[in-house]
C-alpha cells in the first residue's frame, strides 16, 4: 500500500448504530433515574478524586450510556466512594451506587 | 423567520453575467468553465462577459490566515470595479470559496458601512479604481439551476440508465461556503440546499439521500494544506463515502471546486492506501461538476468536457448514460495533440466488460 506521509485519521464520532448498547440498556432498566440526568456536572465538580486526578464521573456515565465501555472500568478505580456526588446531584441520582455497580459488572479492559 | 427550505429562495439574474473564474478549477476540471460559457452562450443564448484582468479572490489565503480582511476586501472591490467598468451588474463567480467571500464582503459592508468606505478608499489609493456593488450575486451553479428547465428542454439525453430504463442515482454534494455561512445566499438555505438536487431531478435522475449528506468533504483549507492534517481531511471524505456507498450511487455531483476535487482524488488515495473501493468491480463513484453533468445531458463530448482529467474513471457512468465516446481519443487534447497519460491504477482504469 502507498505511503504518502499521512494516514487516514480514525473517525471519533459516536456511532450508536454499531455500538453494543446491550449493557447500556440493562443499566438504564435498573437505574431509570439516569434518564433524568441533565449533565450539569455537579458530580464531577465536587468529586474528591476529581480534584486530585482526571477522574470525571459525568464523562464515564455518558460513555457507558452510549455503549463505549473501553477504559471505563480501570478509570473507576480512582473513585474514593465518598458519596459527595450523590449529595449534590440536583436529580437525586445515586451516583455512588452506580459507580459500585459498574465496578462490579464492567469487564476490566 | 423562515421555517421551510422552500422559503429560502434567491433572485438569480436571467441574463448579462459578469463571470469570475476559479483558481483551482482551471487545473483540476479545466473543461468545466469552458462548458459553462458554451452552455450559457451557445445553447442558451445568454450574454456572459469575462475580463482577463480578473484575479484570484485570495479566499484560500484568507481562510488559511495568510491574507488579512482589509486585503481581501480590496481584492473583492477590484473585481467589482472590473464588473462596473464593463457595465455589468450581475456577478457570477465560478468558485464556492469565492462566492462565500463575495457574500461575506457584501454582508460586512451592509452591517458595517465604514468597512465599505475603507474598501473604496484602499482600492482608489492602490489602483485609482472605483466600484459599485453587484445588484445580483449568484454562484454559477445557481445560474445553471435557474436555467435547468431550459437545459432539460434542449437535452439530448436524460439521466437514465439506457439498459434498465431506471433513473440514475446521483449524490449531490454542496460546498460548505455555498449556504452554510449565509443560508439566505443559497437556494434552499443551509439545511436543504436544492441547487444540485433540482438539476438532477429536472434532468431525469434520482437524488440519493444518505446519512452524511450534509457533511463537509474535508478540504477545509488548512486541513489539507498542512500535510500533517491531511489524515483528518481524507477521513471526512471517507466518512461520506462509507455513508453513501450502500445506496449504490451512479455518480456524485458537486458545486464546489474543492469538493469535486477531493471527492474524486481521495477515492483514488483511499484505494491506494487501503485498497477500499466504493463502486462495484474495484471502481469508484464518478465525481462530476454540474457543468459536466449539464454538458452530458446536452450531448457534449465527454473529452471536450475535460472528463479525462478525473482520477476516478467516468466510463462506467458514460456507458450507463449511453454516451458514445472514443476511448482512444481520451488523452488527445485540442487538435488531436497527445496530452499525456497518467500511470495505470485500478480506480482510474476501465475496460468495458463485453459478454
Amino acid at each position: 500500500m502507498v505511503n504518502w506521509g499521512y494516514t487516514i485519521t480514525r473517525v471519533r464520532r459516536v456511532d450508536i448504530d454499531s455500538n453494543d448498547m446491550s449493557y447500556s440498556r440493562k443499566l438504564l432498566a435498573e437505574f431509570p433515574e439516569l434518564q433524568s440526568c441533565i449533565a450539569c456536572g455537579s458530580c464531577t465538580a465536587t468529586c474528591t478524586a476529581g480534584n486530585l486526578t482526571k477522574f470525571n464521573v459525568r464523562k464515564l456515565q455518558t460513555l457507558v450510556r452510549r455503549g463505549e465501555y473501553e477504559g471505563v472500568r480501570k478509570e473507576l478505580e480512582k473513585c474514593m466512594l465518598c458519596g459527595k456526588c450523590r449529595l449534590v446531584c440536583p436529580r437525586g441520582i445515586n451516583i455512588r451506587g452506580l459507580v459500585q455497580k459498574l465496578k462490579k459488572e464492567l469487564p476490566v479492559k | 423567520m423562515k421555517i421551510a427550505w422552500k422559503e429560502y429562495q434567491k433572485d438569480i439574474a436571467d441574463d448579462n453575467y459578469f463571470y469570475a473564474r476559479s483558481c483551482i478549477r482551471q487545473n483540476f476540471f479545466p473543461g468545466s468553465e469552458a462548458a459553462f460559457l458554451n452552455i450559457l452562450r451557445q445553447d442558451l443564448g445568454r450574454d456572459v462577459y469575462e475580463d482577463p484582468r480578473h484575479t484570484s479572490c485570495t479566499g484560500i489565503g484568507y481562510h488559511s490566515d495568510i491574507v488579512p480582511l482589509e486585503t481581501i476586501m480590496t481584492v473583492v472591490a477590484r473585481q467589482f470595479s472590473l464588473m462596473t467598468e464593463a457595465g455589468y451588474e450581475n456577478f457570477v463567480p465560478s468558485c464556492i470559496t469565492s462566492f462565500g467571500i463575495y457574500s461575506e464582503a457584501l454582508e460586512l459592508w451592509h452591517d458595517f458601512p465604514e468597512l465599505e468606505e475603507k474598501a473604496h478608499e484602499y482600492l482608489y489609493k492602490a489602483t485609482g479604481r472605483e466600484f459599485k456593488k453587484p445588484k445580483n450575486l449568484a454562484h454559477t451553479s445557481d445560474v445553471i439551476y435557474h436555467h435547468r428547465e431550459e437545459i432539460a428542454a434542449k437535452a439530448k439525453r436524460k439521466l437514465v440508465n439506457v439498459e434498465t430504463g431506471r433513473p440514475l442515482r446521483g449524490v449531490e454534494h454542496i460546498g460548505c461556503h455555498y449556504a452554510k455561512i449565509f443560508p439566505k445566499a443559497g437556494v434552499g438555505g443551509s439545511e436543504f440546499p436544492y441547487v444540485l438536487a433540482g438539476m438532477i431531478e429536472a434532468w431525469g435522475g434520482e437524488v440519493v439521500d444518505y446519512p452524511e449528506r450534509r457533511h463537509c468533504c474535508g478540504f477545509g483549507f488548512r486541513n489539507y494544506l498542512v500535510m500533517a492534517n491531511r489524515g483528518y481531511s481524507i477521513a471526512n471524505s471517507k466518512q461520506k463515502f462509507e455513508s453513501m456507498a450502500p445506496y449504490k450511487p451512479d455518480f456524485i455531483v458537486a458545486n464546489c471546486p474543492g469538493c469535486a476535487m477531493f471527492l474524486d482524488k481521495w477515492q483514488y488515495a483511499i484505494s491506494e492506501m487501503e485498497g477500499t473501493f466504493y463502486g462495484p468491480d474495484r471502481q469508484g463513484i464518478p465525481v462530476l461538476t454540474y457543468e459536466e453533468l449539464a454538458g452530458l445531458v446536452l450531448g457534449y463530448d465527454p473529452w471536450d468536457l475535460g472528463m479525462q482529467m478525473h482520477q476516478v474513471a467516468v466510463e462506467p457512468l458514460l456507458d450507463k448514460l449511453g454516451v458514445e465516446y472514443d476511448p482512444s481519443a481520451k488523452y488527445l487534447g485540442k487538435d488531436g495533440k497527445f496530452i499525456g497519460k497518467p500511470e495505470e491504477c485500478a480506480i482510474g482504469s476501465y475496460t468495458k466488460n463485453i459478454l
